[in-house]
C-alpha cells in the first residue's frame, strides 16, 4: 500500500504554443526526498507552482496531501512550505520581522509565534542578527531565512526549489544539512527541483529528470542506471605492479577491466559475484588494498537519461 | 475573508513603506509644501493690504472667478468685512481644495505601486503568492495597505493646513474661519474617493507592469483631473461649492467601483507570477 503525498495524472501546463508541462504522471511517498532533475526551462518550477494551485493545469489531475491543488489552493498551501528560487524575502525588514508577519500570514497560534519565531531563528543560525535588516545579510543567510520563512508554519510538505543556487560551498553545505535534517529527523516530505547533480545523489531518495516539460526517467538512482542498462562495478586498487597480471586473471573469468589512477575497474561485477571475483585474485597472489563497488554516478544517469531524450 | 492574513499583509506594506527612506521623504514633503508653505506664504500675502489691492484691481482672474462664482460662495465670501479678509478666505477656503486633493491621490497611487509593482521590483511577490491566501485577499490587503496610510496622512494633513491658515491669517481675521462645511464634504466625502481613485488605477497598472517605475509613471497620470479643477476653478468654470463636490464625489466614487470591480477580475496570482 503506497502512502503517497503527491499524485499526478497527466498533468499538462502550456503557456501559449510553449508546452511547460507534458503529461507530468508521478508520485511522491510520504517522509521521502524526491529530486525533481533538469535542465533550465524544463518545467520543474511550473510544476511547483501546478501543485500548489498558484497556477491551473490546463489538463490532467493532481492530488496533494488528499486536496486538488486547483480546488483547494488556499487550504493546500496552508500545508505546504514553498522555497522560490530567489530567497524573496523582504530586505527592508528584520528577520524576525519577515518570520512574524509570515507566521500570521499562515495562521499560526498567536500566542505561539513569539516562541516558534525565536526557535526557528536558533535552528537556522539566525538569532544573532535576528533584529538586522535583512539587506545586510549575506546570500547564504537570507536562503536560510527563506527556508525558515517556508517551514514557519510546520508545513507537511516542503518545496525547496533550486535551494543551494548562488551559495558558497559553506553556504551550500549548510542548507543541505539542514535539508537531511528536516528529512530525516523531523518527517518533512521533501520535493526538490534542482540541476545541482551532486547535491540530489546526496540528498535524495527518488529523482525525476524532466526535459522540456516531459518526465523521461523516475527511480532511485539505482534504478534509473538499471532501466538505462547502465551496470554495476567494482573498483579494486591493488599493487601496480600486479595489475596486468590482475587483468589476465579477470579476463580469464571473462571480465573486461579498465585502469585508471591505479584504480582497477571492472564493470558487470554484481554483489552477489563480488566474493569469487576477488578470491580468486587474492588466490592467485594479487595484494587488494581496498575494494569498493562502482554506481554509475547521478551525472552519469543525468546524461544518458537527457541524450536519449533528445535522441 | 482571512481577515488576519489581509491585516498581517497590509501591516506588512506599511512597515515596508515606513522604511523607505524615499517614500518616507515624499509622505512629509508633500504635504509640508502644499499644506504649510504653500499656503501658509500665500495667506500671509493676502494678509498685506497693498499686495491684496493690487491684485484685486490688476488681475483678470480675480475678475472672471468673482463675476461666475455661486450665490452661495459669493454670500459666504462677502460675509468678510475687509478685502484682507475676503482676499484670505478665497485663498485659504476654495484655491487651496483642489490641491488638497492632490494629496490622497497621489499618496495612494504610489503606495499602491510599491506594495505591489514595486514588490515585483524587491523580489518578494513570489512568496506571498505561495501563502494561504485567495486573490480576493492579496487583492484586498493591497488595497488598504495603500488606502488605509493615504487616508490618515489626508486627515492629518487637513488638521495641520487648519492650524496653518487659521495662524497666519489670525492677525487679519482675528478668528478661527477655517475649515467651512466645503472643506468638511471635501475631507469626508471627495478625499477618500480621490484616494480610492490614485490606488484603484496604481493596483490595475501594477498587476499589468514590471516595475515600479512603470507604475509611478502609469498612476501619476490620476492626478491629472485635479489640476483640471484648479484650472477650471481658476478660470471661473467650475466652483468647489458643497453640492459640486458631492456630485463629483459621487462620480468618482462610481469610476472606483468600476475600476476596483475591474481589478478584481484581472488580479490572479498566477498572471502576477508570469510578470514577475
Amino acid at each position: 500500500m503506497t502512502n503517497a503525498v503527491i499524485t499526478t495524472h497527466g498533468l499538462t501546463r502550456k503557456f501559449g504554443e510553449k508546452i511547460a508541462v507534458d503529461g507530468l504522471t508521478l508520485e511522491v511517498q510520504a517522509g521521502e526526498v524526491f529530486g525533481f532533475l533538469g535542465h533550465n526551462g524544463a518545467g520543474k518550477t511550473t510544476t511547483v507552482r501546478l501543485l500548489n494551485g498558484v497556477l491551473a493545469a490546463q489538463s490532467g489531475t493532481a492530488e496533494v496531501l488528499g486536496l486538488s491543488p486547483a480546488k483547494d489552493g488556499p487550504a493546500l498551501r496552508r500545508r505546504t512550505g514553498v522555497l522560490t528560487e530567489t530567497p524573496s524575502v523582504d530586505e527592508r525588514l528584520t528577520a524576525r520581522d519577515n518570520l512574524r508577519i509570515y507566521a500570521d500570514i499562515y495562521g499560526v497560534p498567536r500566542e505561539q509565534i513569539r516562541q516558534h519565531v525565536d526557535d526557528i531563528l536558533a535552528m537556522f543560525e539566525l538569532s544573532d542578527r535576528a533584529n538586522d535588516k535583512v539587506g545586510g545579510y549575506s546570500k547564504g543567510m537570507k536562503q536560510r531565512l527563506a527556508l525558515a520563512r517556508a517551514l514557519i508554519h510546520k508545513p507537511d510538505l516542503l518545496f525547496l526549489d533550486e535551494p543551494t543556487s548562488g551559495l558558497d560551498p559553506v553556504a551550500a553545505k549548510q542548507v543541505r544539512d539542514l535539508i537531511g535534517h528536516l528529512s530525516r529527523d523531523e518527517g518533512h516530505t521533501v520535493f526538490i527541483c534542482t540541476h545541482n547533480l551532486t547535491e540530489a545523489q546526496r540528498i535524495c531518495d527518488r529523482v525525476g529528470v524532466m526535459e522540456q516539460g516531459k518526465l523521461l526517467a523516475i527511480g532511485t538512482p539505482s534504478e534509473l542506471a538499471r532501466q538505462l542498462g547502465g551496470r554495476a562495478g567494482l573498483e579494486i586498487e591493488i599493487a601496480p605492479d600486479q595489475v596486468e597480471q590482475a587483468r589476465g586473471i579477470l579476463h580469464g573469468l571473462a571480465l573486461d577491466s579498465t585502469v585508471e589512477h591505479d584504480l582497477l575497474n571492472i564493470p558487470g561485477v554484481d554483489r552477489e559475484s563480488t566474493p569469487k571475483v576477488l578470491s580468486t585474485l587474492a588466490t592467485a597472489g594479487i595484494s587488494i588494498y581496498r575494494a569498493a563497488p562502482a554506481e554509475p554516478s547521478l551525472e552519469d544517469i543525468y546524461f544518458a537519461i537527457h541524450n536519449r531524450g533528445l535522441s | 475573508m482571512n481577515w488576519r492574513a489581509i491585516r498581517a499583509i497590509v501591516y506588512k506594506d506599511l512597515l515596508v513603506v515606513t522604511r523607505s527612506r524615499n517614500t518616507m521623504l515624499t509622505f512629509i514633503l508633500l504635504p509640508v509644501i502644499f499644506l504649510v508653505i504653500l499656503p501658509g506664504g500665500v495667506v500671509l500675502l493676502a494678509s498685506n493690504p497693498d499686495a491684496v489691492s493690487e491684485f484685486t484691481t490688476q488681475s483678470s482672474d480675480m475678475e472672471m472667478f468673482f463675476t461666475n462664482m455661486p450665490d452661495s460662495i459669493k454670500g459666504e465670501i462677502e460675509a468678510y468685512t475687509t478685502d484682507n479678509q475676503r482676499a484670505i478666505a478665497i485663498v485659504a477656503l476654495y484655491f487651496f481644495a483642489p490641491l488638497f486633493l492632490i494629496l490622497p491621490l497621489l499618496l495612494s497611487s504610489m503606495i499602491a505601486a510599491d506594495s505591489l509593482a514595486g514588490e515585483k521590483d524587491r523580489k518578494t511577490l513570489e512568496a506571498l503568492i505561495y501563502t494561504p491566501t485567495t486573490d480576493a485577499e492579496i487583492y484586498t490587503a493591497k488595497l488598504l495597505s495603500a488606502w488605509i496610510p493615504a487616508l490618515v496622512v489626508t486627515l492629518v494633513g487637513f488638521v495641520v493646513y487648519g492650524v496653518v491658515v487659521n495662524a497666519t491669517a489670525w492677525p487679519v481675521m482675528g478668528r478661527i474661519f477655517f475649515p467651512n462645511l466645503t472643506w468638511i464634504v471635501l475631507v469626508v466625502w471627495l478625499a477618500p474617493a480621490a484616494a480610492g481613485l490614485g490606488l484603484s488605477a496604481s493596483v490595475l497598472v501594477s498587476s499589468r507592469v514590471s516595475t515600479a517605475q512603470e507604475a509611478y509613471q502609469i498612476g501619476g497620470l490620476t492626478v491629472l483631473p485635479v489640476v483640471m479643477l484648479v484650472i477650471g476653478q481658476l478660470a471661473g468654470v467650475v466652483y468647489l461649492s458643497v453640492g459640486f463636490i458631492l456630485i463629483i464625489g459621487l462620480v468618482i466614487w462610481l469610476v472606483d467601483l468600476v475600476l476596483l470591480w475591474f481589478g478584481a477580475r484581472i488580479f490572479r496570482r498566477g498572471e502576477l507570477l508570469a510578470r514577475l
